[in-house]
C-alpha cells in the first residue's frame, strides 16, 4: 500500500528541485552592458504578454522575463518559499486578493510603492481596491490593483419562461432591486415547478449578500474579530438561511460533476457569475444550450468576488524600475489590453468605461452586455475590510451553511458551529 | 605506490561509493525534510514568515484542537472499514487464484488492473457512482425501495464511499502477495491433509492462513502506514475540499495538516501536525508488532 506515498514523495522532490534551479537564475539581472532583466512572477493568465514587449519597446536597457505558474495553488507556497528565503521573488509578483490581506498583516516583505511615486495614481483604480493593498494608517502601500472578479446574476431564460417569469434581462434585473426581492422571485420560481432550484448552492449567495454590508465583514480594522457582534454578518446569514428554508437552494457542490452538469441541463435557474465564470458556463453548458443563459444585474448593490494585484518585492535589487513596471501594468491602459487579451476585468474605473471594456458583449449569453453590467456592480460595491483570517473566518461559516443545507444542522446551532470555528481559526 | 592506493581504495572505499546514492537520496529527501519539519513545529510561522520559537505550543495547541481529534477518528474509522474487508477479501481471491483455472494468467493480471489506474480516476469515477441525485449507487439502492443518501452528508456513508475505493484499488494487490506466499507452500502438505480427510475450508485455516502468515503481517503493516496516511481518495470524494466535508465527515489527518499548512498556511502548526502522524503511526506499527509477536507465540 505504501507504493502510492512513493510517486507523489518523488513528485514533490523534483519539485523541489526545480524550485531550487529556478531561484538559483535569478542572479543575473545586472548584465555587464547595463542592462537590467526584471523578474515577473504571475499566476494563472494575467494577459501581458503583449505589454511586455511594449515596455521593453520603450524601455532599452529594461528586459522582462515572464514567469508564470498555471494554478493558484501551486504559485502561492511557492511565493511565500521565496518570500521566506529572501530570494527567488523576483521583482513584481502578482498577488491573489485572499493573499494579499493576510499578508498586509506584515507588509515587509514588499517596497513601499508610495515612496516610488505611486501615490499619485489613486484616482486611477477603485476605491476600495486601492484601500485594500494600503496598511489601515494609509503609510504602506503593498500592491496596485489589476483585476476584480466582477459580477452579474446568470439565469437561464427558458426556464424562467416556464415559470412565467419575464426573460428579458431589464425586467429581470428589475425583479431583485433586493435580496428580499431575490428570495420572492425564488418563491414564485419554486412555487411553478420546473424541476430546478432557483440557485446552485447558498455559499455564494451569502457571499454576495456579506460584501454588499459595507465596511466591515469578520474583522474591524484593529483585526480583533467581530464575526459575532456584526449585525451585517448576521444579516447576511439569516437572509441566506430564508433562501435555504424556502427550498431554492439545489445543494449542490461548487465544482462537482454535478455543478457542472447542472450548467447544461438546467437542474439551477440562476446562478452569481463573475467574469471569469462566463467561459465555464460556456464550456460547460455547451453550444446547444448557446442563448439560453443571459446575464442580469446581481441584486442590492455592487458585487465582486476575488482579484489581484502588482507587488514589488523587497527583494528586488531594483525596485524603482519594478515599481515603474507594475505602474504600467496596472494603468487603465494596462488594465484595458489585459482585458482584451484574456478578459480580466479592470479596477481601473477609467478602463472600466474605456468602450472596448465597456462595449463588451457575450454572443454565448444571447448578446449580453456583460462590460457594462459587470462595470457597474464594481463601480457600486461600497469599499470593506476583510483582514487577514477572512478566509479562514468564511471557511467556517460557509461549511456551516452548508451543514444546514445538508439538514445536519439547525440554523442556530450551525451559526453558534460557525461562531466557535471563526473563534479559534482567528485566535490561535 | 598508486596501484597499490587505488586497490586499497577500491576495497575499503568502493563499497561505501555504491550504496552512497540511496543514502544521500535518503538523506535529502528523507531525513532532512523530517528534521525540518521537527524544527519548523517548534516555530511560530505563517505566511508573513517565521515569527520565533515558541517551544511545544503547537503541539498543545493540537492535544487540545477538537478538529485534530475528530480527524483522527475519521482515519481510524477508515483504516478499519479499508483493511479489514480488504485483507480478507484478498486472502479469498489469492485462495480462489492458487486453483487450476482457465485463462489464469488473465485473472491474476486482472487483479493488478485496479492499481494502475490512476488514483484521480478511480475517485473521479466513485464521485460519480456515489452522486446524491444522479448517482449509479443511490438508482441501484432507489430500485429496492431506498430512498436517495447524501453520501458526504453523513459520517458513516462517507466512510463507506471512500473505503470503498480503497478497497477497490488495493484488494488485488494484496491477493498478488498472498497468492505468491501461497504457492511457496509445499503441495505435500495438502496431499497428506487431504489423506487424513479435511476438507478445502479446514486446508485452507490449519495450512494456508499459518504458512503464509510473514505475508499477512506485511500486508497488514503496510495497509495500516497507507491508511494513516489516507489523503487522495477523500480528498478527491470531497471534490478538493481538505476540510472534509460540511463538518469534517471524512476529513483524515493527513487532510487536516495539508489543510493547515497550505490552506491556512500555519506552517508551524502543520509540521506539528505532521510530526504527531509520524509519531502515530510508528506507535501504530509497535502495537501490530507487539500483537504479530503475541500470535506467534501463541501458535507455536
Amino acid at each position: 500500500m505504501s507504493a502510492r506515498w512513493i510517486i507523489p514523495a518523488i513528485g514533490t522532490a523534483v519539485a523541489l528541485v526545480a524550485v531550487a534551479g529556478c531561484g538559483g537564475s535569478g542572479g543575473d539581472d545586472a548584465a555587464a552592458d547595463g542592462t537590467i532583466t526584471l523578474t515577473v512572477k504571475t499566476f494563472s493568465q494575467f494577459g501581458y504578454e503583449d505589454l511586455y514587449k511594449e515596455y521593453e519597446a520603450s524601455h532599452p536597457g529594461i528586459k522582462i522575463k515572464a514567469d508564470n505558474i498555471a494554478k493558484l495553488a501551486d504559485y502561492t507556497p511557492k511565493l511565500q518559499q521565496w518570500l521566506t528565503a529572501g530570494s527567488g521573488a523576483g521583482d513584481v509578483v502578482a498577488l491573489e486578493e485572499g493573499i494579499l490581506v493576510k499578508l498586509m498583516a506584515k507588509p515587509d516583505q514588499f517596497a513601499n510603492l508610495l515612496d516610488y511615486g505611486a501615490g499619485s495614481l489613486k484616482g486611477n483604480f477603485l476605491d476600495w481596491k486601492w484601500n485594500q493593498a494600503l496598511t489601515t494608517d494609509g503609510s504602506k502601500l503593498v500592491g496596485l490593483g489589476t483585476d476584480i472578479g466582477a459580477q452579474g446574476m446568470c439565469y437561464r431564460s427558458d426556464l424562467f419562461a416556464k415559470a412565467g417569469l419575464p426573460t428579458d434581462r431589464d425586467k429581470v434585473g428589475a425583479l431583485w432591486p433586493t435580496w428580499d426581492a431575490y428570495l420572492a422571485t425564488g418563491k414564485k420560481f419554486a412555487g411553478a415547478n420546473t424541476g430546478a432550484s432557483f440557485y446552485d448552492t447558498s455559499g455564494s449567495i451569502y457571499q454576495n449578500i456579506l460584501m454588499q454590508q459595507g465596511d466591515t465583514t469578520y474583522f474591524d480594522r484593529s483585526n480583533k474579530l467581530i464575526v459575532d457582534s456584526n449585525p451585517g454578518v448576521r444579516k447576511a446569514w439569516d437572509q441566506t438561511i430564508s433562501m435555504v428554508d424556502a427550498g431554492l437552494s439545489g445543494k449542490l457542490q461548487m465544482w462537482s460533476p454535478a455543478w457542472n452538469a447542472g450548467f447544461k441541463k438546467g437542474t439551477f435557474a440562476t446562478i452569481p457569475c463573475p467574469a471569469w465564470m462566463l467561459g465555464i458556463i460556456k464550456d460547460q453548458a455547451g453550444p446547444e444550450n448557446a442563448g439560453k443563459w443571459d446575464v442580469a444585474r446581481v441584486p442590492g448593490e455592487g458585487a465582486v468576488r476575488g482579484g489581484s494585484f502588482l507587488a514589488v518585492t523587497s527583494q528586488s535589487k531594483h525596485p524603482k524600475e519594478a515599481a515603474e513596471l507594475a505602474k504600467f501594468l496596472t494603468s487603465p491602459e494596462g488594465q484595458t489590453a489585459a482585458f482584451k487579451a484574456k478578459n480580466n476585468f479592470p479596477s481601473a474605473p477609467k478602463a472600466i468605461d474605456d468602450p472596448a471594456v465597456a462595449g463588451a458583449k457575450n454572443e454565448y449569453f444571447n448578446n449580453a452586455p456583460v462590460g457594462q453590467i459587470f462595470g457597474k456592480s464594481a463601480k457600486e460595491l461600497k469599499p470593506v475590510y476583510l483582514g487577514p483570517d477572512n478566509q479562514q473566518v468564511g471557511d467556517a461559516i460557509g461549511d456551516a451553511l452548508t451543514a444546514v443545507e445538508q439538514g445536519k444542522l439547525k440554523s442556530e446551532e450551525a451559526w453558534t458551529k460557525a461562531l466557535a470555528d471563526a473563534q479559534r481559526a482567528a485566535g490561535k | 605506490m598508486r596501484p597499490s592506493r587505488w586497490s586499497r581504495f577500491d576495497l575499503h572505499g568502493s563499497p561505501y561509493l555504491f550504496i552512497a546514492p540511496f543514502f544521500l537520496l535518503f538523506t535529502a529527501f528523507g531525513l532532512f525534510p523530517l528534521l525540518y519539519t521537527a524544527w519548523v513545529s517548534l516555530r511560530s510561522w505563517d505566511l508573513t514568515g517565521d515569527a520565533g520559537f515558541v517551544g511545544l505550543d503547537n503541539y498543545s495547541r493540537l492535544l487540545g484542537d477538537p478538529d485534530f481529534w475528530n480527524a483522527l477518528v475519521n482515519t481510524l474509522g477508515l483504516l478499519v472499514l479499508a483493511t479489514v474487508p480488504q485483507l480478507l477479501l484478498a486472502l479469498i481471491v489469492a485462495a480462489l487464484l492458487n486453483r487450476p483455472l482457465r485463462a489464469l494468467l488473465l485473472f491474476r493480471l486482472g487483479v493488478l488492473a485496479p492499481i494502475v489506474t490512476s488514483v484521480a480516476a478511480v475517485a473521479i469515477v466513485f464521485g460519480q457512482l456515489y452522486g446524491r441525485d444522479t448517482g449509479l449507487v443511490n438508482g441501484l439502492l432507489g430500485l429496492v425501495g431506498v430512498s436517495p443518501i447524501d453520501w458526504q452528508a453523513s459520517k458513516l456513508t462517507s466512510w463507506i464511499a471512500v473505503s470503498s475505493m480503497v478497497n477497490w484499488r488495493w484488494t488485488g494487490y494484496n491477493a498478488l502477495i498472498y497468492l505468491a506466499a501461497m504457492q511457496a507452500i509445499p503441495r505435500d502438505l495438502y496431499e497428506a491433509a487431504q489423506i487424513d480427510g479435511a476438507g478445502a475450508i479446514r486446508q485452507f485455516r490449519n495450512i494456508t492462513v499459518p504458512l503464509i502468515r510473514p505475508a499477512l503481517i506485511f500486508t497488514v503493516v503496510m495497509s495500516i502506514i497507507g491508511g494513516m496516511q489516507l489523503f487522495t481518495e477523500p480528498l478527491l470524494f470531497g471534490q478538493g475540499d481538505v476540510s472534509g466535508g460540511s463538518l469534517r465527515q471524512f476529513q483524515t489527518i493527513a487532510m487536516f495538516m495539508f489543510e493547515q499548512s497550505f490552506q491556512n498556511f500555519d506552517y508551524g502548526y502543520g509540521s506539528a501536525v505532521a510530526w504527531m502522524i509520524f509519531l502515530l503511526t510508528v506507535l501504530v506499527g509497535v502495537i501490530n508488532l507487539l500483537i504479530g509477536r503475541r500470535l506467534r507465540g501463541g501458535t507455536q
